[in-house]
């Protein structure tokens, strides 16, 4: 044994003294790279986080006055121009919220199952194939959704562009994001649960309905709240398939609907103030409503069973 | 949001696969059921790519142009014209500049939310972030063109006396708030969530050992970094990368509202500082007007381009991930 590594054993290095590391020795150099990179860290958060404040406070600069009026949540926009003041969002919230309505009741059991199917089901090809498909559904664009659902719906079917046909290309987007969240708790819960049932002879489909998605639940409506909020801002396949129109309509499967995203669109290239303020307003009120939605679903996900 | 698989055998799940299934008539009207829904998502993919292939080729062959080289877009008449380069030009342009900026941008975030945060602040920055993903696509670009926009000019100006010698930054007139680098920048921030959500998840994965290896050995906080966190998340930053090109590449609103589009006989330039279109932009401009099938079918034309390549990002992403996995498990 040397006698260098006898002494460096015995006396820890004094202050001031380098530190032998695989790192090299300790210098100036390093302690400057190490500080930079944590000043670079803190302002690209800050970077990010502006454009967010920035947004979040011109919309509601130039769009709370809207809201605080009671007419902007009763009156729809029936009558009224873009010079007039005056009129509501009514119509295009409540067609935003049918739609969505509409959307989560044929996405939810369609990607429930389907998570259904990869977490406890499926093994080989098909489920690896399903598991890809999800993927690229994940990924399609809403505009090249919206482009099929015309040319199922509108193009080979002959049918007339109604809200319907915007629900359907909606679901297309959101039932991956339903999978995917459904998915990652299915697999969270344990699988002691499952094992426990099926000793005690209960069949499998009621292992799942009874023990397995009961406690994945909350995990699942957060998932659900969060695709909505997802597909609720969307806009790309309602400007294909769901023109605006001005009074309220429920219907939907005749007629016009309107929504948020083209109220904004509609009046969105117009130099008139009274026509600009509205869509300030349709801007603060879709951002609202997307928000909401979002912290109701981290709300539900905290009384989850599993956690991820 | 990584598309974890769940398909390869687990020895977690020894109970997986059908063999806890009684075979009764309740287990196989149910495990019908959940594997219907799995093969109804593969009709529907399946069906997106025929339905926009059979509608686009009676278009395409009546096309007189070449699709893929020509800048014309005439689809009506007895002789239409059509050809999707300006298209494919701006939309790779704000992809790529959507990139340059999101993605070291939401490497950094999530390295300052997994590694320099202090702890009370990591989840609200976590949460901060993601709500970026909660603001529609339509008022990003409606707060670009009205707010943001003004004060990319300056910029802009600034660029072009700098390095305007150069033809990629040649001013060419159009207003700052209407070029293909101010509405690549706007989808930078709107990819920039989806960059940051996987990054974070990656790098929290890094093994505790790794790094208090690296420290160990004397690593200041940035060389641990270095040699531990990121050489163990590079895949999955690769594939958060690919999820947000493939957001940015069909990104709709705000480049239909951003972007100012050329006229039919303007020189063709290579310009970030000109305006453009996108195959999104385009298909979203020409919704008002399907009227005839053959109209109609030059647009499902482009989308089905656009369909493809957002499918190849995708799968690469997907295997990306999965190489990852079989090193890591």
């Amino acid at each position: 044994m040397s006698s260098a590594q006898v002494d460096h054993a015995a006396a820890p290095p004094a202050a001031g003294v380098p530190t032998p590391s695989a790192f090299g020795e300790k210098s100036g150099g390093r302690a400057v790279k190490d500080v930079t990179a944590r000043v670079v860290m803190w302002l690209a958060f800050g970077i990010a986080v502006v454009p967010l404040v920035w947004i979040l406070g011109s919309t509601l600069v130039k769009g709370g006055h809207m809201l605080v009026d009671s007419v902007w949540w009763t009156n729809s926009q029936s009558g009224i121009t873009s010079r007039r003041v005056g009129g509501g969002a009514v119509h295009a919230i409540q067609g935003t919220l049918i739609q969505a309505a509409v959307t989560a009741a044929m996405s939810v059991p369609v990607g429930v199952l389907t998570a259904v199917y990869l977490v406890e089901y499926g093994r080989g090809r098909l489920a690896r194939t399903v598991s890809f498909m999800v993927d690229i559904l994940t990924g399609i664009p809403s505009i090249v959704a919206g482009l099929f659902i015309y040319a199922l719906w509108v193009t080979t079917l002959g049918f007339q562009r109604v809200a319907f046909a915007v629900t359907l290309a909606l679901a297309m987007l959101m039932i991956p994001t339903i999978v995917r969240s459904t998915e990652e708790m299915l697999k969270l819960v344990p699988n002691e649960l499952r094992e426990a049932s099926y000793a005690l002879g209960v069949p499998k489909w009621k292992t799942i309905m009874k023990i397995v998605v009961p406690t994945a639940f909350s995990g699942i409506v957060t998932g659900v709240l969060l695709g909505l909020a997802r597909v609720m801002g969307e806009t790309a396949p309602l400007i294909i398939l769901g023109p605006y129109t001005k009074v309220i309509a429920t219907d939907l499967f005749d007629g016009l609907m309107a929504t948020l995203p083209t109220m904004i669109n509609q009046d969105r290239t117009e130099a008139l103030q009274p026509a600009l303020d509205r869509v300030w307003g349709a801007s603060l009120t879709l951002i609202l409503l997307v928000f909401m939605l979002n912290l109701l679903g981290r709300f539900v996900g905290r009384f989850s069973k599993v956690k991820g | 949001m990584t598309g974890r698989s769940t398909v390869d055998e687990d020895p977690r799940h020894p109970l997986g696969g059908d063999r806890a299934s009684t075979g009764r008539l309740g287990d196989r009207i149910f495990g019908g059921l959940a594997t219907t829904s799995g093969i109804l998502i593969v009709v529907l993919v399946t069906l997106v790519g025929v339905f926009l292939l059979w509608q686009a080729v009676p278009s395409l062959l009546k096309n007189e142009a070449n699709f893929l080289l020509s800048r014309e877009w005439s689809p009506s008449g007895a002789n239409p014209r059509f050809g999707i380069l300006e298209l494919a030009w701006g939309t790779l342009i704000t992809s790529v500049i959507a990139m340059i900026i999101a993605v070291p941008l939401g490497v950094a975030v999530a390295l300052f939310i997994t590694q320099y945060a202090p702890p009370w602040l990591s989840k609200p920055a976590a949460s901060t972030i993601d709500l970026l993903a909660a603001v529609p696509s339509i008022v990003y670009g409606f707060w670009g063109l009205n707010i943001a926009g003004q004060y990319f000019q300056p910029v802009l100006s600034g660029i072009d006396g700098a390095l305007g010698w150069l033809p990629v930054f040649e001013d060419q007139g159009t207003s700052a708030k209407s070029t293909l680098a101010f509405a690549g920048m706007i989808l930078a921030i709107m990819i920039l969530p989806i960059v940051t959500a996987i990054s974070r998840e990656v790098f929290a994965q890094v093994p505790t050992t790794h790094k208090e290896g690296a420290l160990a050995l004397g690593a200041t906080r940035w060389e641990m970094i270095r040699v531990a966190v990121l050489p163990y998340g590079k895949p999955g930053v690769i594939s958060a990368a690919m999820l947000g090109l493939g957001r940015a590449l069909g990104e709709t609103l705000a480049v239909l509202i951003l972007l100012s589009t050329l006229s039919a006989n303007a020189d063709w330039s290579f310009s970030i500082f000109n305006g453009g279109s996108t195959f999104a932009s385009r298909i979203a401009q020409g919704a008002g007007e399907f009227d005839t099938p053959q109209k109609t079918g030059a647009y499902i034309a482009a989308g089905l381009v656009l369909f493809v390549v957002t499918f190849v990002v995708n799968a690469t992403a997907r295997i990306v991930i999965d190489r990852r996995k079989a090193f890591t498990e």
